[in-house]
């Protein structure tokens, strides 16, 4: 796999002066089971949420709460590991105040 | 009988213009839209050219919640190390019809729908568009939620991240080459301070587009555009040449924040939003059919939006082709014909606008910037080199101008130097 470089930022941080009604219960995006290393550098590398993580020992996490609802990584991924991508259901998700 | 003779998908600039203008005519038109509200869930750089907005509200001026009038335009090239801006001014820029504003979605979005509805229009909120209904290749209507609800024609105004345009008219994109991903951070500050950082009059704004060392070389820019109250700062970059990178695109940003000619701009400022929207970027070449039976695509989800590096427009191709569409489509429902033939008046009136007559303009524009790499990485080190000789003044000897000049092009190879020039003036 390609490297990634260090990150600094703290995006959780950032996000947090958004607002979001999260939906618990369900989940909008899917990955499929066990995605390759090198798909899911992808998603790491163009997801402005920071949603798709890789730890130090390169173990891969993906949390869909914080997500902006663009659509990127249904772009970059959505023939390989994305498996569902859907909108939130409704009423849910980010709520844009500034845009 | 259908249950309305338009349905509107999604209330962004396209969808809200095209409601107006078939409630306008007259026609039951319904406009569903995810978020809560209009805007709620829309992200724009962003700066929108008002000329087309005044052709459907005169009154845009007094009565739409736009931010600052752009009166500074900026062009700047980061290296890592050092940094190059163009500013210009002129009160050209302040004509109205002509001029642009910074404007914030949330806000504007919102007073576009309330036109929109003031003229007849009906809306849903808070519910996106699951499905169409159709019969055979026929559009017929939307599912959303519970409800499936019929219309003699459907506008698909749902954005760069359409998730109907597949169905409906058989677009196979967007691709991760066409598209681009946006990251942008609103950032509150002292409308006073903006004023003085900024070097604008009282009220007005600027704009600042930065090339380089602001993706760390991979081709993509980024922004800074004036609010009143606050600064949108962000990076645009296609998702194929982000992934040619190393830095994931939200570390880029924060990179791009502590850049030297942008840390002062943003110093002491709070960040009251971060946000995320793809950028349709690929031009002529990547749009979707733009009618069936029974549907037009208009705005972003037709991939109605042109970056020229220098400027970079959507906003005012889609509230053209929201016009457009609402205008063809009434006419269309008046003469009892919805089919792909019977809304030929929607392409036409494009072909006969700027929108379509830019796309095609322009069309080699995405596969130039993208292929020519040197823009980002190897012009913006030129710049600097040659600034350096011009302005560090030491001990030795001066070199003549000239010589600094062709010593910084032999840099870059006169070669490339060449074969891009010709590249740019073939495109642009």
């Amino acid at each position: 796999m390609k490297t990634i470089a260090p990150i600094t930022v703290n995006v959780p941080s950032l996000l947090a002066g958004n607002k979001y009604a999260v939906d618990e219960d369900h989940a909008h995006i899917e990955l499929s089971p066990g995605p390759s290393a090198d798909e899911f550098r992808k998603l790491v590398m163009v997801c402005p949420a920071a949603l798709y993580r890789l730890d130090e020992q390169n173990a891969q996490s993906f949390d869909y709460a914080g997500c902006l609802e663009c659509g990127t990584c249904r772009v970059a991924c959505g023939n390989t590991v994305i498996a569902k991508w859907e909108y939130p259901r409704p009423t849910m998700g980010v709520e844009y105040r500034q845009g | 009988m259908a249950d309305f003779d338009a349905i509107v998908v999604g209330s962004g600039l396209a969808g809200a213009v095209a409601a107006h203008e078939l409630a306008r005519a007259g026609k039951g038109v319904l406009v569903v839209e995810r978020g809560n509200q209009a805007g709620s869930k829309n992200v724009s750089g962003g700066r929108l050219y008002t000329h087309s907005l005044a052709a459907v509200f005169p009154g845009y001026a007094s009565e739409a919640p736009l931010e600052r009038r752009i009166t500074h335009e900026r062009i700047g090239f980061l290296a890592p190390d050092a940094g190059f801006t163009v500013d210009f001014t002129s009160d050209g820029l302040r004509a109205e019809g002509r001029d642009s504003y910074s404007v914030l979605r949330a806000p504007f979005d919102q007073w576009l729908a309330s036109q929109a509805e003031d003229a007849g229009a009906e809306y849903i909120c808070g519910i996106p568009v699951e499905d169409l209904l159709m019969e055979g290749s026929r559009v017929t209507g939307i599912v959303a939620g519970e409800d499936e609800i019929t219309a003699d024609a459907v506008l698909l105004c749902d954005g760069v991240n359409s998730l109907l345009t597949r169905k409906a008219v058989g677009y196979a994109g967007p691709t991760p080459e066409a598209t681009a991903v946006g990251i942008k951070e609103v950032i509150k500050l002292d409308p006073q301070v903006i004023e003085d950082r900024l070097l604008v009059p009282e009220g007005e704004g600027a704009a600042w587009l930065f090339a380089g060392d602001a993706t760390h070389g991979v081709p993509g820019g980024g922004f800074v555009y004036t609010n009143k109250e606050s600064l949108s700062i962000g990076l645009v970059v296609p998702i194929a040449d982000l992934l040619t990178g190393e830095t994931p695109i939200y570390q880029l940003l924060d990179d791009f924040k502590r850049h030297q000619v942008v840390a002062p701009l943003i110093k002491g400022g709070e960040v009251i939003e971060h946000s995320g929207h793809m950028v349709p970027e690929g031009g002529w070449d990547a749009m979707p059919k733009l009618v069936g039976d029974g549907v037009l695509v208009a705005g972003d989800a037709a991939m109605m939006c042109l970056n020229l590096a220098y400027t970079v427009r959507g906003m005012d191709y889609a509230i053209a082709a929201g016009m457009h569409a609402g205008r063809a489509a009434a006419e269309a429902l008046t003469a009892g014909d919805t089919s792909a033939a019977g809304l030929q008046g929607y392409v036409k009136a494009l072909e006969n606008s700027f929108v379509l007559q830019d796309l095609r303009q322009f069309r080699k524009v995405p596969h130039f910037i993208s292929g020519t790499k040197r823009i980002f990485d190897t012009y913006p080190a030129v710049i600097r080199d040659f600034f350096e000789k011009l302005f560090i003044v030491d001990s030795n000897p001066t070199a003549p101008v000239r010589k600094a000049g062709f010593a910084a092009a032999k840099q870059a190879g006169l070669l490339n130097l060449a074969r891009d020039m010709k590249g740019a003036l073939s495109s642009l």
